[in-house]
């Protein structure tokens, strides 16, 4: 078997609406976590990824390899990696290769995002451009609509319920309460879920994932090297990408992403594992339908009953497979660059054993599921400890 | 969305103010939006002009009440993905509808309408939407 490579090192900002930062305050102070977590100083650092959707629209700043290498005091190589709402797990990958390709031997892996500068009706054009401009913006659909369409034919199909697509939320919002970077800290109910301010029907406010301002890193290195560094790497043994449709309608299914259970599946063949052996997921819950989704894409559970085995608490902290202990983009917050760099950092810390609070007992294999846009990109990446 | 200005628009006029998609003359799918290369196909297509009736039905649909910049004053609006009865599957808005119509598998046609503005001085995007059809 090829060499291994380890994350020896997460760094994580708050989430939220944070008007007293910039988008390189949040990247340097994640970049600047990771490296004191990994014990470690900047000269150790050999190359650089960052993941970021779209800085030149939220706060018309491009160019953010060479500033971000910049402000960390380097002169490295530098690469910005896009991919909508994936960038950041396309950006792990690009590091992972690099030191698999014998090019280096420690990365620096960090996503930015810094939206909350702009009002929410730029923020919902912004984020349509990972859609297909031209015949889906064009007609004034949104992300929120985008999504919405997938659950109300989710529910027509599968007679999936109002309740049941509202408890993703209620889970992730619960989680997020013992997350200290959440975004979110407070308790919802199904009731508040429903009666929540409609955005696009079925979906209320709560459904939806928020927009939020943050950052993260993670520091990547070639198995020889992170002992040097660490006494607990957690490996990423797996990564698969596919890519589908643009637009939604013209995708096969509006019940499934295609894209996700592809990635996953070549994921799971490159890590040598199922999705039986998963004990701590990750997953891509921009909007509750989206969990739902997922967790049926993944091969945690049959097409069409996410809702239900969400309901039945079998995704909870605990259950059969620990969904989204982070609070998911839903809780936590979601600042699309950083989020699929977010989510392998809260993998890391559950396969490490000291994430606190929220710790699934026993993890040892876990799993991030990343998409971009409404599933025209889907990363899925596997730790193992 | 994207503001297009005046040669972004323009270029897509054909295909926004009529159904007119392509397809491949060698498998017989039809595309809408149109495509350039078959996908099944690839090189082997042959991709031809093809307008749509525009009739078909309702696949899922929504309504946005939080619309992206131009869109605004025109909340709630309800959305669609619409199968056309040759095959492709668009996106498009309903209009001229009560509530009862908005349902899957609901028979639409189409209607010529105009869009969104580009701002106050900026041009009128025209494009085709969807009414039910009894
Ligand atoms: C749902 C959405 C439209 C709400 O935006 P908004 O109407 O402008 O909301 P506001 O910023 O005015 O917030 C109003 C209140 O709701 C809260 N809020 C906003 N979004 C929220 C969310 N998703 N969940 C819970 N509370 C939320 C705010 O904190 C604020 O609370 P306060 O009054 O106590 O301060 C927006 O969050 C959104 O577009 N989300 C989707 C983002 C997206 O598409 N991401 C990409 C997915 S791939
Ligand atoms: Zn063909």
């Amino acid at each position: 078997m090829a060499e291994r490579v380890a994350v020896i090192g997460v760094g994580l900002t708050k989430f939220g609406e944070l008007w007293t930062k910039g988008i390189r305050d949040l990247a340097i102070e994640a970049g600047a976590k990771a490296m004191e977590d990994a014990n470690m100083n900047s000269k150790d650092i050999d190359a650089m990824y960052v993941g970021n959707m779209s800085a030149g629209r939220f706060a018309g700043q491009e160019h953010l390899n060479a500033l971000i290498a910049d402000q960390i005091g380097l002169t490295i190589p530098s690469t910005r990696v896009e991919g909508a709402c994936a960038s950041g797990s396309l950006a792990v990958r690009e590091g992972m290769f690099s030191i698999l390709a014998g090019q280096h031997d420690i990365v620096l892996v960090g996503g930015a995002e810094k939206m909350s500068d702009v009002s929410t009706a730029h923020a919902t054009t912004g984020l349509m451009g990972a859609a297909d401009e031209e015949w889906e913006g064009f007609h004034g659909l949104t992300f929120p609509g985008l999504y919405a369409l997938m659950a109300k034919k989710h529910m027509h199909d599968f007679r999936t319920t109002r309740e049941q697509l509202a408890s993703p939320a209620i889970k992730n919002h619960h989680n997020a309460t013992m997350n200290p970077i959440a975004q979110f800290s407070f308790e919802i109910t199904t009731e508040k879920v429903i009666n929540a301010t409609m955005v696009a029907d079925p979906l209320t406010l709560l459904d939806c994932s928020p927009i939020s301002d943050g950052a993260a890193a993670i520091i990547l290195a070639r198995e020889s090297v992170a002992r040097k560094y660490t006494d607990t790497p957690v490996f990423i043994d797996g990564t698969g990408l596919s890519t589908d449709a643009l637009a939604l309608h013209d995708r096969r299914t509006l019940t499934a992403l295609d894209a996700a259970v592809r990635a996953s599946k070549r994921a799971y063949e490159m890590a040598g594992v199922t999705a039986k052996d998963i004990q701590v997921a990750e997953v891509h819950d921009c909007f509750t339908i989206a969990e739902i989704m997922a967790i049926e894409d993944l091969g945690f559970f049959k097409k069409g009953e996410g809702g239900k085995a969400t309901m039945d608490g079998e995704t909870q902290i605990g259950g059969k497979v620990s969904v989204n202990t982070s609070g998911g983009l839903k809780g936590a917050g979601h600042p699309v660059g950083a989020t699929g760099i977010k989510q392998a950092a809260e993998i890391v810390m559950q396969l490490r054993g000291d994430i606190g609070k929220r710790q699934v007992s026993g993890a040892e294999v876990g799993l991030t599921h990343n998409v971009g846009g409404s599933g025209a990109t889907a990363v899925v990446n596997i730790f193992k400890r | 969305m994207h503001k297009a200005n005046v040669p972004m628009a323009w270029r897509r006029f054909k295909s926004k103010y009529n159904l007119v998609g392509t397809k491949c003359t060698k498998c017989n799918s039809s595309f809408y939006p149109p495509r350039l290369i078959c996908p099944k196909c690839r090189r082997e297509g042959k991709i031809e002009e093809f307008e749509f009736k525009g009739t078909g039905k309702i696949v899922s649909y929504t309504i946005i009440r939080s619309g992206p910049d131009g869109f605004e004053k025109q909340t709630p609006y309800p959305i669609a993905i619409v199968e056309l009865d040759e095959g492709a599957r668009v996106t498009g808005q309903i209009v001229d509808y009560v509530d009862s119509d908005l349902a899957i598998g609901k028979k639409v046609a189409p209607v010529f309408r105009k869009v969104y503005e580009s701002g106050k001085e900026g041009i009128i995007h025209y494009g085709i939407k969807f009414r039910p059809e009894n």
